[in-house]
């Protein structure tokens, strides 16, 4: 069987949102609140890589890249879905009082930005925490929606959307949605 | 879509680390490193089990192994019951099966089990396929926790196991301890030597690939690790001579600080499984000096726990059952 694969984003696209995205970051933050990236593993980490890159780029002050590993947080562990590795989450800041944006490639269900966020508070206690996707394909089964969108797509539940993004810009760099069958 | 180590363990029980294959001790020791980064934070405990019950049932006396246990499973939010020896109908004649299928109809997740006898753990295996079974140590079978712990600590000071040599000291024979680190070790790769008395050392080592050796000097020279195991003086006490004295057995096969000066590598790291008997088998000084890992032992022992708890009740068994994938 082969995939029917379509493309969302080149590598210029993601390029484009990537840069929107941070200067969007940017603007929404007040300077007195140290802000830091955290990616969610694995997906998100190179995401907020190339993010804090940007807004250093575009004047601001190169925010702290932390990393979080949700999958001791998951709700859907004994679910009979596959299990991921576990990772490492490795935060090197004091969360208290910091401005956390939540960085992940595809947003879909809610579901890993509830687990995320659960675990940030296991932490500390940020002064506030905000949410930057690539992709926002729709289908949330919590009520959380990102501060901070890439790119909306549409998406039936039974596709997949697979993002293949560097922590370095690279011509391979892209987005896709895969038809599932329905 | 996840990187890395995933459905490597895929067992319901852990009974001991004889089966286990080089991909599978990896993965647990893996997982494991992973957990002893969580025990560092503030906030140490994560809700990956919760509502899901571990009982304790410990027909054997032990302190540290049930405490590290009782702390693994509460820091991953676990319900946790306990049941000694003393306080249960064991002590009223009640056999070990009717015991564990008495506490299997009241749906536990996981049993950890110590008990006397070795095999029990395989018994309840065998008689409860809908709970998962964790060896916390059988008689003179294995203790697989232990032994992993043991690899943790030395994959953590030594950065690995081919090639690196590995010296047990003591009453090998008695020992879950020793035997739980031998099938880990050789599996991965470790030479293995063993000393102590004749009397103590069990035959058939050979085939395990592991080295007898009757004296404490060539046993420890040029090895990378010296593991000393507790002289189990209640167990000997009970009817057996093995060896003259405790005075003779602490001047030929106790170690101190002037024979590892004398003998062994200058990094060469010291363990045991405690609790030491100070004077006998480790002179307290270099339980206490800077060749001694005893206190990385029992640290690394709650992030194995939490790891064996996590992969023997885990998704990745459930994932390979349903087949279905992200």
């Amino acid at each position: 069987m082969t995939d029917q694969r379509k493309q969302i984003l080149d590598a210029a696209g993601v390029e484009r949102c990537l840069k929107r995205v941070a200067s969007e970051i940017l603007d929404s933050c007040d300077p007195e609140v140290p802000l830091a990236l955290v990616g969610i593993r694995s997906g998100g980490l190179p995401l907020a890589h190339r993010l804090a890159s940007l807004i250093g780029e575009s004047g601001g002050t190169v925010p702290s890249v932390g990393a979080v590993d949700i999958t001791l947080y998951r709700d859907d562990l004994y679910t009979g879905l596959e299990k991921p590795s576990l990772g490492e989450t490795v935060l090197p800041f004091g969360m208290d009082g910091y401005g956390i944006v939540l960085v992940d490639d595809v947003l879909f269900t809610g579901r890993t930005v509830r687990a995320a966020m659960g675990e940030l508070h296991d932490y500390g206690r940020p002064r506030w925490i905000r949410l930057a996707v690539l992709v926002d394909r729709g289908h949330r089964e919590l009520p959380i929606q990102a501060d901070f969108v890439g790119r909306k797509v549409e998406s039936l539940p039974v596709d997949r959307v697979v993002v293949a993004v560097g922590s370095d810009a690279a011509a391979e760099d892209g987005a896709f949605i895969v038809l599932g069958q329905s | 879509m996840a990187e890395g180590t995933q459905s490597k363990f895929s067992r319901k029980d852990l009974l001991g680390l004889k089966d286990l294959s080089a991909e599978e001790l990896r993965h647990l020791l893996d997982v494991a490193e992973q957990f002893r980064g969580l025990n560092l934070r503030a906030i140490k405990k994560v809700p990956t089990l919760r509502g899901k019950s571990v009982v304790h049932l410990f027909l054997e006396p032990s302190t540290r192994t049930r405490t590290s246990f009782d702390i693994a499973a509460k820091r991953l939010s676990a319900d946790t019951f306990s049941i000694s020896g003393s306080s249960s109908s064991t002590t009223k004649g009640e056999t070990l099966l009717d015991t564990a299928r008495n506490l299997a109809a009241m749906h536990p997740d996981i049993i950890v089990l110590r008990h006397k006898r070795s095999g029990a753990p395989a018994l309840l295996s065998r008689e409860l396929p809908g709970t998962c079974i964790v060896n916390a140590g059988d008689g003179f079978c294995e203790h697989p926790t232990q032994g992993l712990l043991d690899m943790l600590t030395i994959r953590r000071s030594i950065g690995g196991f081919r090639g690196r040599t590995v010296t047990i000291v003591g009453d090998i024979m008695h020992s879950r301890v020793a035997r739980s680190a031998i099938y880990g070790l050789r599996t991965m790769g470790a030479g293995v030597r063993v000393c102590g008395p004749r009397t103590l050392i069990p035959p058939g080592l050979d085939s395990l690939g592991v080295e007898a050796h009757d004296h404490l000097e060539t046993a420890i020279a040029g090895a990378d690790v010296v593991m000393m195991l507790r002289i189990q003086q209640e167990r000997l006490a009970r009817g057996g001579h093995y060896f003259p004295s405790t005075r003779e057995y602490s001047r030929l096969w106790g170690l101190d600080r002037s024979k590892l000066a004398r003998w062994a590598r200058k990094d060469v790291i010291v363990m045991h499984p405690g609790p030491v008997n100070r004077g006998v088998e480790l002179e307290p000084e270099l339980a206490d000096s800077k060749w001694s890992v005893i206190l990385n032992q029992v640290e690394n022992g709650v992030a194995v726990r939490m790891a064996v708890l996590y992969l023997v009740l885990g998704g990745e068994r459930a994932a390979r059952s349903e087949g279905r994938g992200v």
